[in-house]
C-alpha cells in the first residue's frame, strides 16, 4: 500500500514484516527512528514473537544478534558511523561465524571531528568484513532491500548489511509502497537455521583454527560471496515477479546503451546524478548514462565491466575516500577497466554532508578538470588555514 | 570416571563428579595445563547445571583459556551447545541466546563463562548491561586473577603484591602495588539482581550447591568461582585444590550468596589460618618472602582477609 513515510519508519515497517524474532537497538543518529518504530511495532502487538532489547552500546547490540542467530532465530539491528566501528570486532565476527544477521547502516561520516551527517565514510571502513553489503538509491529501494536481505542472508549464511544515506533517506518523507503481510510471508518464509544452540542440534560454534586450515576458512568465505552474486541476482528477479518492482540486484544501468560518458554511484545521491545527466542530455551533444552499484560486496566485476566497456569516460562520484591515496569505489572501477583505454574520473562529494546540487554535478560532469577532485571544495577555507600559525608550514598547497 | 567407592555411594552428600552419570559437560582430551583449576571448575559447574536441567542448557564462552583448550578445530570437548564469540561480548552474546529461546519459548537455561580477564575487565559493560537488563543468564567467572592465556598479565581481579608479567616486582616496587582489584560479586549486587554468589573450587558440594540453585533462577545471576592456575602462581600442580582450600581458610576468598543485592548466607571458617601459610606456597608472592623482601609486606594482603572476615561474618580475626 502507498504510504507517504518517513524513510525510518517506512524501514520499521518494512522490517516488521520479515518478522524477526531479536532486534537489539542502541541510539545513534541517524538511524535511532529505525529501531524506535520497531520498537513501536513490538509493543502494540503488531510484531508478535520478537523480543526487544534496548542494550547499552553497539557492540552489544551486535552480540546479542550474534546470540540470538547463534541460538536460530532471525535476528536484526541498525547502527550508523561511529556506532559501527564500535562494533567493528563483533562484525567481523559475526561473518566468520556465518551468522545472518540483518543490519541497516543508516550511512553517517566518521570523525573527529565529529559530524553526524551522511556520507560512505562508515561503510567503506567494513568493506572487507565479510558482510554482504547493499546501498539503496530511494526509500522505496531501502524497504525492498531489507525483504531481500533476509532471503540472501538466510540462503547463504552469510550477514547482510543494508546500507542507507543518513539523513537524506532515512528521514526524507517519500511516498513509498509497503508490501502486505501474506506478500512478504510468501516471499519470505518462516526461517529454518542451519544451526540452533538446543540439545538435539548441539554444535560448538566459534572454534579455533590453527594456520592448517585458516587460509582454507577464508577462502570458502571470499568463495561464499562469489556465489552471493547470483543469490543476489536471483532474488531481485524473484521478487520482480511477487511484488512488481525492479529493486536490488548487482548494478541497474540508465541511459547507457551508448554513452559517451557513464557515472558510477552508490545509494542516495544517484538521484541528482540522474536528474543533472537528463539536463545534460537534453542540450548536449555528448550522451551520458549512469551506473548504479546497489551491491558493493561482493563487488560485480563481470558486470560493471560489461556495463562500462563502451564508454569512452567513467566519471564515479564518491562519498568517501581513502586519506593519502584517494577515491576508493574508483580505484575498484578502474581496476576492472584496467587495459581498455577508458579515463576513470573520481570526484569526491558530499563529505560530512556536504551539498551536492544537480547545478554542481553538471558542471563537473561536461567539464571535469582533474582527474581526482573534491567537489565544492573552499579554497578559501583551506588557504586561510595554510596562513594559520598553528600549523605546519610544511606542504603547503 | 566416576568413583563407585562404599563411601561414595552411600553417603548423603554426594556430589554430581562423584555419580555414574556425570554428564562430563567438558569432557577429557582437551588441552588444559596439568592441575588446570579453570577446567576443573568449569566441568562441575556445568555438570551440575546439566544434571538439574536434564541437559537443557547452552553454553556462551568468552576468549580465554577455557576457550583456547577446549576448541581447537577439529576437535571439541563441549558435550553440550556451545558458542565462542570474542573477548569482551560473553555476557550480551548470552543475552541474545536468552533472548532467542523466550521468543521461540524453549526452556533452555543459558549459561555465560569466562576469566576474570573477560569479565572484570573487558567484559564489565556487557556484563553491566545483561545484569541491568536482569537477562536470564547464569555468568559463571573463573577467576584465576591474571590475564593466564596471554601470558599472566596483571587484571583487574589480580590480588595485592602479586607477581605478574607487567607488575613485575623488583626492589621498589612490590608487584602488584597498584590496587586490591576490582570486587565484582558486590558491583552485581549493586545492580539488584536476584543472585549472586562466589564459590571455589576448593569447595565442590558448594559450587555444584550454588549453581544448582541459580541455574532455576529466573533473571540474571552470578557466581564468581575461586580457580587457583598452577602456571600463572607458581606451584606444583597437584596443589590446586590445596591452594584454594587455603584461600577460604584464611579468608581471602570470602564464600558467600546474595539475592537481589543484600548477602543472605556466608560460609563461616573453621579455623582460621593466617595468609602467609596461603602466600608461601607460591611463587607469585615469592618476593614478600625472600631474603630482600621487606619485613612483614604481606600483613597488607592479611589485613585485606581480616577485612573479609569482618564483613561476610566468616568468624572471629585471630591474625592481626
Amino acid at each position: 500500500m502507498l504510504q507517504q513515510l518517513e524513510g525510518s519508519q517506512a524501514l520499521a515497517k518494512a522490517i516488521a514484516l520479515c518478522r524477526p524474532q531479536v532486534v537489539c537497538a542502541y541510539p545513534i543518529t541517524p538511524q535511532t527512528h529505525i529501531v524506535e518504530g520497531i520498537g513501536e511495532l513490538v509493543r502494540n502487538g503488531t510484531l508478535k514473537n520478537c523480543e526487544f532489547l534496548n542494550v547499552e552500546s553497539e557492540m552489544a547490540a551486535i552480540s546479542v544478534a550474534i546470540g540470538s542467530e547463534a541460538a536460530g532465530v532471525r535476528s536484526y539491528t541498525a547502527t550508523s558511523s561511529q556506532g559501527l566501528l564500535y562494533m567493528m570486532e563483533a562484525v567481523y565476527n559475526a561473518s566468520g561465524l556465518e551468522l545472518p544477521i540483518v543490519m541497516t547502516l543508516g550511512n553517517r561520516t566518521i570523525g573527529s571531528p565529529i559530524n553526524i551527517w551522511n556520507d560512505h565514510s562508515d561503510a567503506m571502513s567494513v568493506r572487507d568484513a565479510g558482510w554482504l553489503m547493499l546501498f539503496a538509491e530511494n526509500n522505496q529501494e531501502a524497504v525492498d532491500l531489507h525483504i531481500q536481505a533476509f532471503k540472501i542472508a538466510e540462503s547463504i549464511k552469510c550477514p547482510v548489511m543494508v546500507c542507507v544515506d543518513g539523513f537524506v533517506l532515512t528521514h526524507a518523507y517519500e511516498q513509498v509502497n509497503i508490501p502486505e503481510q501474506n506478500e512478504v510471508d510468501e516471499f519470505l518464509p518462516k526461517y529454518n537455521p542451519h544451526i540452533s544452540m538446543d540439545k538435539k542440534h548441539s554444535y560448538a560454534i566459534g572454534a579455533m583454527v590453527s594456520p592448517n586450515d585458516f587460509m582454507e576458512v577464508r577462502y570458502l568465505a571470499h568463495k561464499r560471496q562469489l556465489d552471493a552474486l547470483d543469490v543476489i541476482s536471483n532474488v531481485r528477479e524473484e521478487f520482480l515477479s511477487k511484488f512488481n518492482r525492479n529493486s536490488g540486484g548487482l548494478i541497474r544501468g540508465y541511459n547507457i546503451d551508448g554513452a559517451d560518458t557513464v557515472i558510477v554511484a552508490m545509494g542516495s545521491v544517484l538521484g541528482t546524478i540522474k536528474d543533472a545527466v537528463d539536463n545534460l542530455n537534453a542540450s548536449g551533444n555528448e550522451k551520458f548514462g549512469v551506473l548504479s552499484i546497489i551491491s558493493y560486496r561482493p563487488f560485480p566485476q563481470n558486470e560493471i565491466k560489461k556495463a562500462l566497456n563502451q564508454a569512452k569516460r567513467v566519471i564515479v562520484v564518491e562519498k568517501a575516500f581513502a586519506l593519502g591515496k584517494g577515491g576508493i569505489l574508483s580505484q575498484e572501477i578502474e581496476l576492472v577497466l584496467k587495459g581498455l583505454n577508458i579515463d576513470v574520473i573520481s570526484i569526491i562529494a558530499g563529505i560530512g554532508g556536504r551539498i551536492i546540487t544537480k547545478q554542481m554535478l553538471m558542471e563537473c560532469f561536461e567539464n571535469p578538470k582533474d582527474k581526482f577532485q573534491f567537489l565544492g571544495l573552499n579554497r578559501a577555507t583551506i588557504e586561510k588555514e595554510y596562513q594559520s600559525p598553528c600549523i605546519s608550514k610544511v606542504g603547503k598547497e | 570416571m566416576s568413583s563407585l567407592t562404599m563411601g561414595n555411594r552411600f553417603g548423603r552428600n554426594t556430589t554430581v563428579q562423584s555419580e555414574n552419570n556425570r554428564p562430563n559437560s567438558l569432557t577429557s582430551g582437551h588441552r588444559a595445563c596439568q592441575g588446570c583449576g579453570e577446567a576443573l571448575a568449569a566441568r562441575c559447574s556445568l555438570d551440575a547445571a546439566y544434571i538439574e536441567t536434564k541437559g537443557n542448557i547452552a553454553v556462551v564462552n568468552a576468549t580465554g583459556c577455557l576457550e583456547v583448550f577446549s576448541c581447537a578445530y577439529p576437535e571439541n570437548s563441549w558435550n553440550i551447545p556451545w558458542v565462542h564469540s570474542l573477548f569482551g561480548n560473553a555476557a550480551a552474546v548470552a543475552s541474545g541466546v536468552a533472548a532467542a529461546f523466550k521468543s521461540q519459548k524453549k526452556d533452555i537455561r543459558v549459561i555465560a563463562q569466562g576469566g576474570d580477564g573477560g569479565t572484570t575487565d573487558i567484559g564489565m559493560a556487557c556484563l553491566s548491561g545483561m545484569f541491568e537488563r536482569n537477562d536470564d543468564v547464569l555468568y559463571i567467572c573463573y577467576d584465576n586473577e591474571a590475564y593466564m592465556n596471554t601470558g599472566v598479565q596483571r587484571s583487574s581481579a589480580t590480588l595485592t603484591f602479586a607477581r605478574t608479567a607487567t607488575t613485575l616486582p623488583n626492589g621498589q616496587y612490590m608487584g602488584n602495588d597498584i590496587r586490591t582489584g576490582k570486587n565484582v560479586p558486590e558491583i552485581a549486587m549493586a545492580h539488584g539482581i536476584p543472585y549472586v554468589a562466589s564459590a571455589s573450587i576448593g569447595d565442590i558440594h558448594d559450587l555444584e550447591k550454588k549453581v544448582k540453585k541459580a541455574i532455576h533462577i529466573k533473571g540474571a545471576k552470578y557466581i564468581q568461582i575461586h580457580s587457583p592456575c598452577p602456571l600463572g602462581w607458581g606451584y606444583p600442580t597437584e596443589n590446586t585444590i590445596q591452594l584454594a582450600k587455603l584461600a577460604i581458610k584464611c579468608g581471602l576468598y570470602p564464600l558467600f550468596e546474595a539475592e537481589n543485592g543484600v548477602v543472605v548466607n556466608s560460609t563461616a571458617i573453621d579455623n582460621i589460618i593466617s595468609v602467609e601459610s596461603y602466600l608461601k606456597g607460591q611463587k607469585r608472592f615469592a618476593h614478600l618472602f625472600g631474603k630482600n623482601a621487606q619485613v612483614n609486606s604481606w600483613k597488607v594482603i592479611q589485613e585485606l582477609a581480616n577485612n573479609h572476615i569482618r564483613k561476610y561474618k566468616l568468624g572471629e580475626v585471630v591474625y592481626e
